[in-house]
């Protein structure tokens, strides 16, 4: 099938006030299918949140895309005026962020909340725009839509609040949400809800999602492909079950290794032991130097990493590894 | 062995004062008893709500509690006043989820470590900072980092400053209240190693209170889970999370996925 989003090549880099430039994102590329949700993969430093402002051209001044082409339902983003990426924000690419709580309005109505994103893209009479409003915070809350539609976000829970988010990023029936660690301050229990929440709005509504977090589990039995972040660049990309269950750079074998053992694996003679680690120092994003990003600590490297980077190689089933020990 | 510390039927009521003075009663702790060994960690896990951060302002002193006593080291805190309390608090202390939020960023490391020695008033100025640097190297902060401010450390960084300051009134109990949850996998991990080498050498008792099952589970002696104020369940890892009796137990296995990651494969990575 067509792609709905196709990233080539993408680079970007922020600039400090003295102008010294550090890059954020190397040589990225992926595509997303219309209805697939691709989990992004990576720890602080690695780029998901930059990779995520990209997609819709919100980075902060200092932020700039250097190079690359985002195509999104046929249109390059990176190319279109004001005008037109106002008609893709929010109405055809949806972003929700980290914090549901600093990204909701203290003082306004959930309801009105969700109404204002309506507002901003067509104009809607009060009365249709109030039943607009209703049905997606149906198919959000099914059992309180009016409690929730009159209450002002501090009166809501950590999962409710993320849910009115949810609602607001697909008011306007986009074909793709990124969601940008959407359960990161959340517990087990609400986590597992809003991922369900995701699910089921995939099924109904054929959304693509895009979902960055920084933890694995999150990602399996939800995502479709995980594409894995270290430094700005591609590390691996495949299908979700072969990537957390066979995954084939030496990063992403050692930062699964790094997880504590699987609750059904656990057993008294593992318990308190040392689990492994990742040995060095997280990513510099001044690294200017050529070879691969994760050579300084990795286990496997040889002459040959740092004196190039690695190409994306193809391997199984659409699964994209990007080190030299598979030829890349 | 004689327990480190000892909770019995501890209680926390806080009183919501409504607008005509009838106020409703909220129970945070509903006779909570458990006790920890010394050198031991109590991993205590529940959802959102459940009291798990009552109990440890209840045991770190900081949130009186509203009957029930705390054991700890023969002596019943909870019924200490103020100026008792002085001499019991460095041995308890606490490192809590965001150390970005839990540092002030105009000290220096160095700063950060010697502030609790500065308050105690019992060493000269030398010797607080030969005891400062030391326990910075002790934690993996090299002597050059410490005239830095805490904002130009990494997560990770940050976090083991705020576990030297717990550490640095060498307390016996040490309350890590989500110590781990805003930190990248691999760096958790890293932290985890440092907490369990922490505690053989100082034979450190934790409470390790965390939403994540498979690193309590990891890191526990024993497994506390909380629900509604009461501890519904306590024992061995692989009992309580393995055979869990208890609705709120099963609750939070199904919502830990983890079963599906097999990181540790076999042929050695």
């Amino acid at each position: 099938m067509a792609s709905i989003l196709e990233v080539r090549n993408l680079h970007v880099a922020y600039f400090s006030r003295t102008g010294v430039a550090s890059s954020a994102i190397v040589d990225v590329s992926f595509s997303v299918r219309p209805g697939e949700i691709l989990g992004v993969l990576g720890e602080s430093g690695s780029g998901k949140s930059t990779l995520a402002a990209s997609l819709l051209r919100l980075l902060p001044a200092s932020g700039n895309i250097q190079q690359g082409s985002i195509l999104f339902e046929g249109r390059d983003v990176l190319q279109a005026d004001p005008r037109e990426l106002e008609s893709i924000r929010g109405r055809r690419i949806a972003l929700i962020d980290q914090e549901p709580s600093v990204a909701l309005h203290p003082t306004m109505r959930v309801g009105d909340q969700i109404g204002e994103v309506l507002a901003a893209h067509e104009y809607l009479d009060k009365k249709v725009r109030r039943e607009r409003v209703r049905q997606i915070l149906e198919a959000l809350f099914p059992a309180e839509t009016e409690r929730i539609s009159s209450s002002y976000p501090h009166q809501l829970s950590g999962g409710q609040r993320q849910r009115v988010l949810i609602a607001q990023a697909i008011a306007c029936g986009p074909s793709m949400v990124v969601a940008d660690e959407p359960t990161a301050s959340l517990d087990p229990t609400t986590q597992r809800e809003i991922l369900s929440v995701f699910q089921s709005l995939r099924q109904k509504f054929g959304l693509a999602i895009i979902l960055i977090t920084h933890n694995p589990s999150l990602l399996a039995g939800l995502a479709d492909r995980v594409l894995v972040l270290y430094a700005g660049s591609v590390a691996e990309i495949g299908p979700t079950d072969s990537v957390l269950s066979s995954p084939l750079h030496p990063y992403t074998r050692a930062l699964l290794r790094c997880l504590p053992p699987p609750l059904c694996g656990a057993d008294e003679a593992n318990r308190k032991t040392k689990l492994p680690v990742i040995a060095g120092d997280s990513p510099n994003p001044a690294w200017l130097f050529p070879g691969c990003r994760f050579e300084p600590r990795c286990k496997d490297r040889f002459e040959t990493c740092r004196e190039r980077e690695p190409a994306a190689v193809s391997l199984s089933e659409g699964h994209t590894v990007s080190c030299f020990k598979f030829g890349g | 062995m004689q327990p480190l510390i000892q909770v019995e039927y501890l209680v926390k009521r806080y009183s919501s004062r409504g607008v005509l003075g009838s106020g409703e009663v909220v129970s945070a702790l509903n006779e909570v008893s458990f006790s920890v060994a010394p050198g031991k960690t109590l991993a205590l896990v529940g959802a959102s709500g459940s009291g798990k951060s009552t109990l440890a302002l209840c045991l770190a002193c900081l949130e009186r509690s509203t009957s029930g006593r705390i054991w700890f080291e023969g002596r019943d805190i909870a019924a200490l006043d103020e100026k008792q309390l002085r001499a019991v608090r460095p041995q308890i202390q606490l490192v809590f989820q965001d150390p970005a939020s839990s540092l002030n960023p105009r000290f220096t490391a160095l700063e950060i470590v010697t502030e609790p020695l500065l308050v105690q008033r019992k060493w000269g100025t030398r010797e607080m900072h030969e005891r400062a640097l030391a326990l910075l190297e002790r934690i993996g902060l090299s002597r050059g980092m410490a005239s830095r401010r805490t904002g130009e450390f990494s997560g990770g960084q940050r976090q083991r400053l705020a576990i030297a300051r717990a550490l640095s009134l060498a307390p016996k109990l040490l309350i890590l209240d989500e110590a781990l949850s805003s930190l990248d996998c691999s760096v958790q991990a890293q932290i985890a190693n440092l907490l369990l080498e922490l505690q053989s050498s100082f034979v450190l008792t934790y409470l390790f209170i965390t939403h994540d099952l498979a690193m309590a589970a990891h890191l526990g002696d024993e497994i506390a889970v909380m629900n509604r104020g009461r501890i519904v369940e306590q024992g061995v890892p692989e009992k309580v999370l393995g055979a869990p009796s208890h609705e709120a137990t099963r609750g939070l296995v199904a919502a830990t996925p983890g079963s599906i990651v097999t990181p540790r494969m076999p042929g050695g990575l």
